[in-house]
């Protein structure tokens, strides 16, 4: 990379000695007759005159013009609730990104590293310990864990209650819950001795054994923590909750009806002027309904479109003269 | 320890100051002086040990650290990485120290590399056996052990090991030869002259008995300037002195030829010898794209330093709210809480740093040189500037200035050996008013039928005879030319012709001379040799007359003449003379001058070279007079040029004019074609030449520097005699300026043959006059006032140019208020001065040696190749680097921006964007091998069209691409195009705006988007913009091309796999793509539209131009009322 960077300094020095190895300036330098080294290689040259951008804005109008409308098409013609349905909780003015918040982990400790659990890393200060007992899952992002259950019930057209069933796995990325992810113990199941001596975060009600009677979606494993762990980008942000999943073919995962939310209100967010919020959606092979990307190309088509016409019109009523005296390039 | 001892070392120390003297003294083979002479004044000199390496084992790693952190750039990276390692700062010391550690490490190892090669070159060299004499007998020695006052024995095809005073030789007339290829390329031999009165001493034991002490000064690095004196001692009488110049010195690194075998005295040694005094590498140059890419690093850095103090600010200002400062989820640990406040502001500031200091990347300094380290070589490797004469091509000295290649404006340029061959021929030659002709021209036409000579006018009468026969013998005594006898003559200063049968070649290091010679040849008059100091001339008759040397006083620019002084066989002396006509004339007493002078005038108009030739005798007394007055100003160490000057002063006077000669130079190659090119590409051509002004102008007429309809305005001696300076340079400027300003813009840009061009010839001394600041109280500047008309003068000759004036000129110009650059080309060593003055100085590799292709920063073979060198190389490279660091400081401000922006949704809290891994490699791996292979083979227009079309030039003058409007638009593209990218990106995640979620899946896989793979989503669009942005600017694809940026953007798709686990699934790179895809085709929707909006308008007249304007802006007007 760098080999000339200081080249200069050693001009002078370079040629010196070259002069007292005493090359003589006898044979021939005849350079190779290559055609990289004549600067000839053979190239594709596109030329930018009028004669091709004119079509060229046509051409990227006429593209883009059709992505777009597919795009909003498909972004429109999702059928919300018939397929798979997505149950998200929305936080607003919840800084997930803020540097102290992000760094306030311990990552070994969470891949299941003994001896991180019983003395976490320094990021984890000021939820490291508690009554001098190292906290287990240590940090700041784990002390603040979402702790609303959520429970959606389908109200049956005669007026009963039936619960919709929520699943709670897979919902977390394939590499955190396999690979970042670990219970420390390794293959022992009883999660009550392996996290003895520990302590549990602060705001916490439970310890992290106690997240799931499950033993696959315990302790860090547990996918609700490991959504929650990786921190969001924004301060208004949604994670993946609950999974609704369709079980027959002939009707949609949500009927048509009304439906109630019941909330086991745990999480204060009054304090920094925070929302919360639940989402129910679908996604298709091009994410959500999201008509953005759709607009965008549908306004950049047009606009080059626009311009096309406007050069055309230019062009032919002042290029066509003197077309002989194309400009050299 | 004893105190005497004490003081003698304190006063061994001290005495090199003490003592330091203009001159050393040495003593012939450590021989002390018999008692009366002067008190032996011990000096040190440094043992004979060639150190060319600059680091040892021990000192490599501090020195070598010191010397790189010297430089700004790598400084600056420093300091940041130093920072984040003190600080608490967002990204790790690790993403900036690795790629500094990387720069710094690679040019450590090749710069230690470079060093042991120099080591070993230095221990090859300072290892090899000498044999030097001791009591008589050859030892063998290592060089290095070599001390000055050593006698040494040098055999055939040796090198000399350090700088001797040549004592004597196997040769019976005491000379040798010597090439000095090495040295300064000259691949010719030389010859050197032992000391007249030990060169006699032809055995070891002879040479050993030499008592002699050298004074001579002390060591400078001029190569061709010697003074010294030998004093030799014999049996107790006054010592002998004898004048010691550059003539009897031998140089080390000059190799030993056609002799078998000389001893020499050790003058200077080791790291003072000449030519380690010439390793001091020159003065920089700076290109102006270097000086404009620095000014924008300014403004990037202030653009950094406003984004950190914003950014702090607005920091305080949010956090001003506690429950923002601490949410109850996010407490600050205790030590936090009790921070200095100023301290914290201080870290703050210094974290915001931290973020944003990728906008000065370390990779553009790199980038840049690899850039002009590589494409130098295209220079070198080009096969049209290669001239199979010389067996060579062009060489590049400094890749520094490439682009500036591509930014010239004005060229001055030598005449003699760069616009002309210097390949002389001689013409004829008139001896009081009669002319003579050879009877053939260098290309074999037969002119006459008569033999020998052909008489024009009437046939002279016995004295006429008699002035002829003395003319010829003068041309024949009165040179410094060789005869080699051997035809295989390596080197290029062979003879014109090696006449028919004869053997014999004409060495000479002017080519004037061997043309003289060789011309006399032709009339009858053939030089043999030098023998025994004895010059031999065959006549006509086919006698041979024999002249004794006596003394030649040297040619120089100065005086411009030579003369000898021969002894003739019947004992007479003469004094033969030839130099230029206006140092003759004044001092010739008697002869048919007018006549002479009209001839020669004549001659000068056609374009030829001539010479005066003018002889006294000289009687017994008045000779030995003559040869005090030289040997005393031989004999001086100070000032010895001056006192020779003087003393030649007083000889050559009271002279007997005998005739003229003319010899042509022919034209160069293609040169008229050159300068043509060069003018219509817009560059001024100023030619510079020691040249009387006839002959000169000739030269420019044929070359088409001027042409028949350009009006010739005269700046000379004679002018300035009738007038004064003062009314002359008025009415000049007066008449100039009254056409200038009816001149519009568009006619100046094409060379319209209606509209007159003015020529302007100014002679040497006028130049000084007004290059004199003027006394107070006269009216004006006229160096101003000058200046002014040759700004208005489309060409302009200044002849009679002393090699200092040459440089004056260029510096002048240089200096002027709108500070052109400036490029200077030239064969000569009169030419190195403006060579190194001029931004751009170009070496032609010619016949008068190789100083100036040395000296310069570019060495071409031929004159015409200049063109190829600025109309294609210059303008490639411009247009390269430019693109280059334009697009630098554009994917940098993409890059960071985001950063910036997210600043404002993360609490100021300096959280990166990116991952740790893609902030360092951003610039090193993901994007910088596109724009790498860009600046080096990007080709926007055809060679051939570029040569074919030298007005393309004017397109890129002025720096043109690096203007501050070029580098806003960049500026503000990298703006939008990161706000793009940071919104879409935004747009994309925000659920408040969007009914729908930002979350992408397959089948089986949940992928939820963190801050992480925000960042990344951003970051990997970036990366396909960047790239693509430069595909779209690539006007040049080569399967080179192709491979680079398809390959660099696979590159990040894998390693973005392989790193950071992002499954490429067919969902999220389709949404890469028809981001990027859409970001660059919008980023460059202004752009396309500017540059066909142009390419129409170029195609119409004037006034359709100005019609489209106006409606174009009427139209635009419109839509806004609307």
């Amino acid at each position: 990379m760098a080999s000339s960077y200081n080249a200069k300094e050693e001009d002078g020095q370079l040629s010196g000695a070259a002069g007292s190895g005493g090359v003589g300036a006898a044979k021939s330098k005849k350079p190779d007759n290559t055609a990289f080294k004549q600067q000839r290689l053979p190239a594709w040259q596109p030329i930018l005159t009028a004669g091709t951008v004119l079509p060229a804005f046509f051409v990227i109008g006429l593209i883009f013009i059709p992505i777009g409308i597919g795009l909003l098409v498909t972004s429109n013609n999702i059928k919300e609730f018939e397929s798979d349905v997505f149950m998200y909780y929305g936080l607003s003015n919840f800084y997930q990104n803020h540097r102290r918040y992000v760094k306030s982990r311990d990552d070994s400790q969470l891949n299941g590293d003994k001896s991180s659990l019983t003395n976490p890393s320094k990021e984890c200060e000021p939820y490291r310990t508690s009554d001098s007992k190292p906290i287990a899952p240590c940090g700041a992002i784990a002390n603040s864990l979402f702790n609303d259950t959520l429970t959606l019930y389908y109200i049956n057209p005669n007026g009963t209650e039936s619960v919709v069933p929520l699943i709670k796995k897979g919902i977390a990325w394939w590499t955190d819950k396999n690979v970042k992810f670990r219970n420390p113990g390794g293959s022992n199941s009883n999660l009550t001795a392996v996290f003895q001596g520990t302590s549990k975060p602060v705001n916490w009600r439970k310890p992290v054994y106690e997240l799931d009677t499950d033993p696959e979606n315990n302790g860090f494993i547990n996918e609700d923590f490991i959504v929650w762990m990786r921190t969001a980008a924004l301060p208004t942000f949604r994670k993946l909750y609950r999974l609704i999943e369709k079980k027959n073919n002939m009707i949609p995962t949500l009927q048509r009806g009304n439906y109630t939310l019941e909330i086991t209100y745990n999480y204060p967010v009054r304090r920094f002027d925070g929302r919360k919020r639940m989402i129910l959606s679908t996604i298709s092979w091009m994410g959500g309904k999201n008509p953005f990307l759709g607009i965008a190309y549908i306004t950049v088509g047009s606009v080059c479109f626009f311009l096309g016409v406007v050069l055309l019109i230019v062009h032919h009523k002042y290029g066509n003269r003197n077309n002989s005296a194309e400009i050299p390039n | 320890m004893d105190c005497s001892l004490l003081r003698s070392l304190i006063n061994r120390y001290c005495a090199g100051e003490e003592n330091w003297v203009d001159s050393r003294t040495i003593y012939i083979g450590h021989r002390e002086p018999p008692s009366g002479a002067d008190v032996y004044i011990p000096q040190r000199y440094p043992d004979n040990r060639i150190v060319s390496s600059k680091y040892t084992f021990w000192n490599f790693v501090p020195k070598n650290m010191f010397e790189q952190f010297r430089r700004i750039a790598n400084f600056y990276f420093l300091i940041i990485f130093l920072v984040q390692l003190i600080i608490d700062t967002p990204t790790s010391p690790v993403t900036s120290g690795l790629p500094l550690f990387f720069v710094i490490t690679v040019t450590a190892v090749k710069q230690g590399y470079e060093d042991w090669l120099r080591h070993k070159a230095d221990n090859a060299l300072n290892q090899c056996p000498v044999h030097i004499i001791q009591h008589g007998k050859v030892v063998r020695k290592q060089s290095r052990k070599l001390q000055v006052g050593d006698i040494v024995l040098v055999k055939e095809d040796e090198t000399f090991p350090c700088d001797l005073i040549f004592l004597s030789s196997s040769r019976e007339d005491g000379t040798c030869f010597v090439t000095t290829a090495s040295l300064d390329g000259e691949s010719s031999h030389k010859t050197y002259y032992a000391v007249q009165d030990t060169k006699a001493f032809h055995t070891e034991q002879e040479v050993d008995m030499i008592n002699a002490t050298i004074e001579c000064e002390q060591p400078q690095s001029d190569l061709y300037k010697f003074v010294g004196r030998i004093n030799i001692h014999q049996d107790r009488d006054e010592p002998i002195a004898r004048p010691l110049g550059s003539e009897n010195l031998l140089l080390r690194g000059a190799t030993l030829k056609n002799t078998e075998h000389i001893f020499a005295v050790v003058i200077y040694t080791g790291m003072e010898t000449k030519m380690a005094l010439n390793y001091q590498s020159k003065s920089q140059k700076r290109s102006a794209v270097e000086k404009s890419m620095n000014t924008y690093l300014i403004v990037y850095l202030c653009i950094l330093i406003s984004k950190a103090v914003i950014n702090t600010v607005m920091k305080y200002v949010w956090q001003s709210d506690p429950n923002r400062d601490e949410p109850f989820y996010n407490h600050k640990t205790d030590s936090e809480r009790q921070r200095n406040m100023i301290l914290k502001v201080i870290t703050d500031f210094l974290a915001f740093m931290v973020l944003f200091n990728y906008i000065i990347p370390v990779s553009m300094y790199v980038t840049v040189e690899m850039q002009k380290f590589l494409g130098s070589y295209f220079i070198t490797w080009d096969d049209d500037m290669f001239d199979s004469e010389l067996g060579e091509g062009a060489l590049v000295n400094t890749s520094d200035l490439n682009e500036e290649l591509g930014q010239i404006e004005y060229v001055f340029t030598d005449k003699t050996g760069t616009l002309t061959e210097n390949n002389m021929e001689f013409i004829e030659c008139c001896v009081d008013g009669h002319i003579y002709v050879p009877d053939a021209i260098c290309n074999g036409q037969i002119l006459t039928g008569t033999v020998g000579m052909d008489m024009i006018d009437c046939s002279p009468g016995a004295g006429g005879k008699e002035q002829e026969e003395l003319f010829f013998r003068a041309l024949c005594l009165c040179h410094t030319v060789q005869v080699k006898e051997e035809e295989s003559v390596d080197g290029i200063k062979k003879g014109l012709h090696p006449c028919g049968k004869s053997s014999s070649v004409y060495i000479s290091s002017s080519p004037d001379e061997v043309a003289l010679v060789e011309g006399m040849k032709r009339l009858g008059f053939t030089y043999l040799r030098l023998k025994d100091n004895h010059m031999e001339i065959l006549n006509r008759d086919d006698d041979i007359e024999r002249f004794e040397l006596m003394e030649v006083l040297s040619f120089d620019s100065v005086r411009r003449r030579m003369s000898v002084i021969v002894k003739s066989s019947t004992g007479e002396y003469y004094l033969f003379c030839k130099g230029a006509d206006s140092s003759i004339f004044p001092r010739v007493i008697i002869g048919k001058v007018d006549q002479v002078r009209a001839r020669v005038e004549h001659n000068a108009v056609e374009g030829l070279r001539t010479l005066c030739v003018a002889y006294k005798t000289l009687a017994q007394d008045e000779y030995e007079s003559v040869c005090k007055q030289i040997n005393t100003a031989k004999l001086a160490l100070q000032d010895r040029d001056k006192k020779l000057a003087e003393a030649f002063d007083v000889i050559e006077r009271d002279l007997i004019l005998l005739g003229a000669t003319a010899v042509e130079d022919r034209l160069q190659d293609k040169a008229a074609d050159t300068i043509e090119s060069l003018q219509k590409a817009g560059m001024k051509v100023w030619v510079l030449t020691g040249d009387k002004m006839e002959t000169a102008a000739a030269t420019c007429y044929a070359c088409r520097l001027f042409h028949r309809n350009t009006q010739i305005l005269e700046l000379t001696t004679k002018r300035t005699e009738e007038q004064s300076l003062h009314d002359v340079l008025f009415d000049l400027s007066k008449t100039v300026l009254r056409h200038c300003g009816s001149l519009t813009r568009d006619t100046l840009s094409g060379l319209s043959h209606d509209v007159p061009d003015y020529g302007l010839i100014i002679d040497g001394a006028t130049l000084s006059s007004v290059m004199k600041p003027t006394e107070e109280g006269s009216s004006g500047n006229y160096k101003e006032i000058f200046l002014e008309i040759c700004r208005n003068c489309s060409a302009v000759l200044c002849c009679r140019m002393a090699p200092l004036q040459k440089a004056q000129i260029v510096k002048m110009i240089k200096t002027s208020k709108e500070h052109p650059i400036t490029l200077a080309i030239g064969d000569g060593a009169n030419d190195v001065s403006m060579i190194l003055e001029a931004h751009v100085g170009i070496g032609i590799m010619g016949k008068e040696g190789r100083q100036a292709a040395r000296n310069s920063d570019y060495a071409i073979p031929k004159f015409k190749h200049l063109k190829k060198m600025l109309l294609v190389h210059g303008h490639y490279y411009y247009i390269r680097i430019s693109e280059l660091v334009q697009y630098f400081f554009y994917k940098n401000v993409c890059f960071i921006f985001p950063q910036f922006l997210y600043q404002f949704f993360c609490g100021f809290s300096q959280q990166p964007l990116y991952d740790a891994a893609y902030l360092t490699l951003y610039n090193i791996s993901f994007t910088s091998l596109p724009i790498l292979l860009y600046s080096l083979i990007e080709q926007h227009v055809n060679m051939d069209i570029l040569k074919r079309d030298p007005s393309l030039y004017r397109d890129i003058a002025k720096n043109s691409l690096l203007r501050w409007r070029i580098f806003i638009y960049w500026t503000f593209l990298g703006l939008f195009d990161a706000v793009v990218f940071f919104f879409g990106a935004y747009f994309l995640f925000d659920n408040t705006t969007f009914t729908s979620n930002g979350q992408l899946m397959t089948a089986n896989t949940n992928m939820m988007f963190g801050n992480w793979t925000f960042g990344t989503l951003v970051f990997t669009v970036l990366v396909f913009t960047v790239t693509l942005k430069l595909a779209l600017d690539t006007q040049y694809w080569t399967w080179i091309n192709h491979f680079v940026i398809w390959g660099s953007l696979l590159f990040y798709v894998v390693f973005s796999l392989l790193w950071g686990g992002i499954i490429w699934y067919v969902t999220f790179l389709t949404w890469v793509i028809l981001l990027a895809a859409l970001m660059t085709a919008s980023g460059s929707f202004i752009m396309w539209f500017c540059s066909s909006y142009q390419a129409i308008l170029s195609l119409c007249s004037f006034s359709q131009k100005e019609e489209i304007v106006r409606q174009t802006t009427a139209f635009i007007k419109c839509y806004i009322l609307k």
